[in-house]
């Protein structure tokens, strides 16, 4: 992370005196950015107003100058403690007090020295590993006995996000959701996003990949073709769901139908709530669905592009499937953290048409990935906002027209 | 305001360079100065009315004159000046002296907490102004505030040749305020603006500031300032105030005038 950062107090009456925008403008103007993190303002005249102002610079030599600056105005840097660290006392098991990580960019301070907390997630430990280095969150399950987290909140301090450069979508980064909201201009954002992200990926750039988690109704919707033209064309690199995605988009394959329902005649054919069993146990005996399509048993749809393309899949499995398919994780901490292991190259995530696989996948975001979640029920990019995904830019409509109309602006034709 | 802390100028002269007023080789006539200093103390005396108390000067100590700076004096407390200057500190012990010795409760900042006294702080009734950045350190007034409940609006200094608040900003008895404005920023001059209505703000001409028109001693209606200022004494007659300029070139010579020389005990 190149953002350098410091927090300093300013006292006295500061508000009619101006000194608190003097100061807040001789940081602006220096190029550093600022966040307001506590204002009390005094009742009275005499009473003196407070203000903690967290700085931000670029540069460590931006950051000190600003300071040099302010300092003559009052601004006094506020004390800050190194961080407290306790070993984990079992295995799975945190120390009491152990510090639960946000999903925002997270430092914290050994030896007087602010390090960066790596794969930050929110609702973690953060595991310090002095000889080795490390400073990681870590998920409560994977902690080992001894091992030292840190405790309080005492020498950690989280980063608020900086406008990206790009003016877009995402430069709001709100989750205000409405179906209201006119879509166009958004899906063009992200469509933007992707041209650069797959230029980017091409050159082996990090934090390149585009992550999609999807649910079933991208195929029963009818956006099974756009959604696998974008896996072909090298717009998508992550593939995130469940067994009823993969089932579905298969079972259109061998089957023509989605879930028993004929895709293109609209209706429902005889036996065809059978077809996605038969689907998946003609998977099942071929041994898995990279075999399935090496083999040309499966020839088009999304899974058919994923192992063209050799786009990974997580697939996570829950209480209710079928089968399941071979890939699928049924024990779900697995699943999390085989999703956990490729999130670090992901530069934006699409979530769509999935309560499930876009929250667990928000869960596990960090706020800095540009995020999108597509639904035709406004409740579940409400919920994600909720959870504390609130990054995330919400979008109320249907998979199919999300996919077909991205698709299009990418250049597919129509 | 009744009482005045004076010291005679015995001692005075230029022995070092710490402001831009200052240059050694500009020396003191200091037969003018004291007779300029009397010429000062008989105005106080004899036109204004004011009872004067003097220190007792001390030898190596020539602006020990500059009275404004031993602190500032509220009710029966004084909290004595930390100078910034090594020149200057050898001053704060007989300040506090005298301060101790007349009973006043002496109040001590922190070292390094830099405040020249009644230079950087003046006011109002109800609203004290802290100059800061030249000498005085912004740290002090928080402090001072809370130690006498008084809201202090801390104002930059951005020229160096008006290096205390008491050398451009003249809180006037009747509630006016003489002062030079170029001597703020534009936050300086907003917040100045806040708390003194326009038709109270008398702001002196440049060439007049640079004859420190604003370091004057206001009494009642009374304005002493030095002379020199024919368009501030203007603006002060035309608010009912009596004027009375006297001759402190000498004293210029230092980066002084009439209020540099003196500090209100009452």
């Amino acid at each position: 992370m190149s953002l350098h950062q410091e927090t300093v107090l300013l006292s006295g009456h500061i508000i009619d005196s101006l000194l608190l925008a003097k100061v807040l403008d001789t940081i602006l103007m220096m190029g550093g950015t600022f966040d307001l993190e506590d204002v009390r303002i005094g009742k009275t005249r005499e009473e003196p107003s407070r203000a903690r102002i967290a700085i931000q610079a670029g540069s460590k030599t931006l950051l000190d100058d600003i300071l040099k600056a302010i300092q003559p105005h009052g601004a006094a840097i506020e004390r800050e403690a190194d961080c407290r660290f306790e070993s984990a006392p079992a295995d799975g098991i945190f120390p009491d007090d152990f510090y639960a990580t946000t999903h925002l960019p997270t430092q914290i301070r050994i030896h007087g020295r602010w390090v960066d907390v790596d794969r930050i997630e929110m609702d973690l430990g953060i595991l310090v590993d002095e000889q080795a280095s490390v400073v990681r969150a870590v998920p409560m399950g994977t902690v080992r006995r001894g091992e030292r987290i840190v405790i309080g909140r005492d020498g950690v301090r989280i980063i608020p996000l900086q406008r990206p450069r790009e003016r877009d979508v995402f430069g709001f980064m709100d989750s205000q959701v409405s179906a209201e909201r006119p879509h166009g201009h958004v899906i063009a954002d992200i469509a933007a996003r992707m041209h650069q992200l797959r230029e980017r990926h091409r050159q082996g750039q990090a934090q390149s990949n585009v992550l999609l988690a999807g649910g079933p109704a991208i195929i029963h919707a009818g956006g099974r073709e756009a959604l696998a033209w974008l896996i072909e064309e090298g717009f998508v690199h992550l593939l995130f769901c469940g067994n009823a995605l993969a089932a579905h988009d298969m079972e259109a394959d061998l089957y023509g139908t989605s879930l028993g329902y004929g895709l293109t005649a609209g209706r429902a054919v005889p036996h065809g709530h059978e077809h996605h069993l038969r689907t998946i146990n003609r998977i099942r005996a071929i041994g898995s669905i990279e075999q399935a399509v090496a083999s040309g048993v499966v020839k088009q749809g999304i899974m058919a592009a994923c192992v063209r393309q050799r786009v990974p899949v997580v697939m996570a499995g829950t209480i209710r499937d079928d089968g399941p398919l071979p890939g699928v994780i049924t024990d779900s901490v697995r699943a999390q953290d085989a999703m956990r292991a490729v999130i670090p190259g992901v530069g934006l995530a699409l979530l769509v048409a999935s309560t499930l696989h876009s929250i667990a996948t928000g869960n596990l975001l960090p706020a800095t990935v540009p995020t999108v979640c597509v639904d035709v029920n406004p409740s579940v990019p409400t919920k994600l906002a909720d959870r504390g995904s609130f990054q995330a830019v919400g979008l109320v409509m249907d998979a199919a027209s999300f996919l077909s109309e991205l698709a299009r602006l990418l250049g597919r034709p129509v | 305001m009744s009482r005045l802390l004076i010291c005679p100028p015995d001692f005075f002269g230029i022995e070092y360079e710490i402001n831009p007023w200052m240059r050694l080789s500009n020396r003191v006539d200091h037969e003018q100065a004291v007779k300029q200093w009397h010429g000062l103390m008989r105005v106080f005396e004899h036109d204004v009315g004011v009872t004067l108390e003097r220190m007792t000067p001390v030898a190596g100590l020539p602006d020990l004159v500059f009275t404004a700076n031993a602190g500032i004096v509220v009710d029966r407390t004084a909290v004595v000046s930390r100078f910034r200057y090594p020149e200057r500190q050898r001053e704060e012990a007989h300040f506090e002296g005298w301060f101790r010795d007349h009973g006043y409760e002496v109040v001590t900042l922190d070292k390094e907490l830099y405040f020249e006294g009644a230079g950087d702080l003046l006011g109002f009734p109800d609203c004290w102004f802290g100059g800061y950045r030249q000498r005085s350190d912004i740290r002090a007034f928080p402090f001072l505030s809370e130690r006498f409940h008084r809201e202090i609006i801390p104002l930059e200094l951005v020229d160096a040749r008006f290096y205390h608040l008491d050398t451009c900003f003249c809180p006037l008895s009747g509630g006016d305020l003489l002062y030079f404005p170029p001597a703020f920023d534009c936050y300086g001059q907003i917040a100045i603006a806040e708390r003194v209505p326009p038709e109270r703000r008398l702001s002196v001409p440049e060439d007049e500031a640079l004859k420190f028109a604003c370091n004057a001693v206001c009494v009642g209606k009374h304005v002493v300032l030095p002379s020199g200022c024919p368009t501030t004494e203007r603006m002060l007659r035309a608010k009912g105030y009596s004027t009375h300029p006297v001759p402190l070139d000498e004293f210029m010579k230092s980066g002084g005038s009439a209020k540099c020389l003196t500090l209100a005990l009452d």
